[in-house]
């Protein structure tokens, strides 16, 4: 019990001093015009690496590389575009989250709506077809004696 | 009899294509420098500080760029390769020392044999970036025009090296 207490101490003190050992934040860059554009444009690029993180979340060492020659292209004056383009030309079309639209990619825009329609055609021949199918039966009047017949009949 | 038929052919349609998606490897993304002149560097070489390399230096011949590193682990896979490739004289090979300590590479160099022709120090990665580099070794064939012909993401194999370096030289240097 008494190692127990100890133990239950320790962590409690742990917890209380760890704060101390943490390290102090980073300064986030000396402009923040510069950062927030970087954030911007780099939440649009996948990190080659990490494929399913973006270059802005991702730590792997060419993300922060990528970071730092996009931040050199920010503060030469190029738009976003550009810094995009560079990098496209580098590493491909895989860098970008949404694809640029161009013959090779619209199968992959527009193949959603194409299914959407064709989907649509579809369900719409379907119920013309289905619709010529009912015919209408009228019920002659002995029909209905029958079926009264029947009804009281289940009833009794 | 005939109902069945559509969605059946529409599943199998679907089976086909998860298939075909479960083989291919995400890693292997087609670079967009394949067909394009290889982008001009000029960084100074591993064994010689004072000595800088550029590409040009290699106009006129069919040559192999490998990216590698002391630290990446598959480069080690792939360095007994290359030192055969090497050792038969098809063509030339640099190494590109990617964010590497000099020493450490020199050491590496040293330790498991030097295929390279020269090595190239690319200590900040920005040659790196260039070239379209995600993963090291990383392994470039460039022709006589300076154009980079194929590129070889992962480490070198034999069936590689057999099948599409090899042949590509040869095809190459007629």
């Amino acid at each position: 019990m008494r190692i127990l207490h100890a133990m239950a101490a320790t962590l409690v003190a742990l917890l209380i001093v760890s704060p101390v050992f943490a390290k102090e934040a980073m300064p986030l860059a000396e402009d923040p015009v510069v950062e927030q554009r970087l954030i911007h444009i780099s939440e649009e690029l996948r990190c080659l690496v990490c494929q399913n993180e973006s270059l802005a979340g991702s730590q792997a060492e060419l993300a922060q590389d990528l970071r730092r020659e996009v931040r050199d292209l920010i503060k030469q004056g190029n738009s976003d575009q550009q810094i995009k383009d560079f990098l496209v030309s580098r590493y491909g079309d895989f860098v970008l989250y949404r694809p640029q639209l161009k013959p090779t990619t619209w199968l992959l825009w527009g193949g959603p709506f194409v299914l959407l329609i064709v989907g649509l055609a579809v369900l719409v021949s379907y119920l013309r077809r289905r619709s010529k199918l009912i015919v209408e039966a009228p019920l002659s009047e002995e029909d209905r004696k029958r079926a009264e017949i029947l009804l009281k009949g289940e009833q009794s | 009899m005939n109902r069945f038929l559509l969605p059946l052919g529409i599943f199998i349609v679907l089976v086909g294509f998860l298939a075909v998606g479960l083989r291919l490897n995400p890693r292997e993304v087609p670079s967009p420098l394949v067909g394009k002149p290889a982008p001009d560097f000029s960084v100074p070489q591993l064994h010689d500080e004072t000595a800088m390399f550029s590409p040009k230096e290699m106009a006129g011949k069919v040559w192999l760029l490998n990216v590698w590193a002391s630290w990446c682990v598959s480069c080690r896979e792939e360095h007994p390769i290359l030192n055969e490739f090497a050792k038969s004289g098809t063509a030339p090979l640099v190494g590109l020392n990617y964010k590497d300590k000099r020493e450490d590479g020199i050491r590496w160099l040293a330790r498991f044999g030097d295929p390279y022709l020269l090595s190239a120090v690319d200590s900040d990665g920005r040659v790196g970036i260039n070239y379209g580099v995600y993963g090291v070794p990383e392994t470039y064939v460039i022709d006589k025009a300076g154009v980079i012909r194929f590129k070889q993401i992962g480490p070198v194999t034999p069936a590689v090296l057999q099948q599409k370096i090899i042949p590509l030289v040869q095809e190459l240097n007629k």
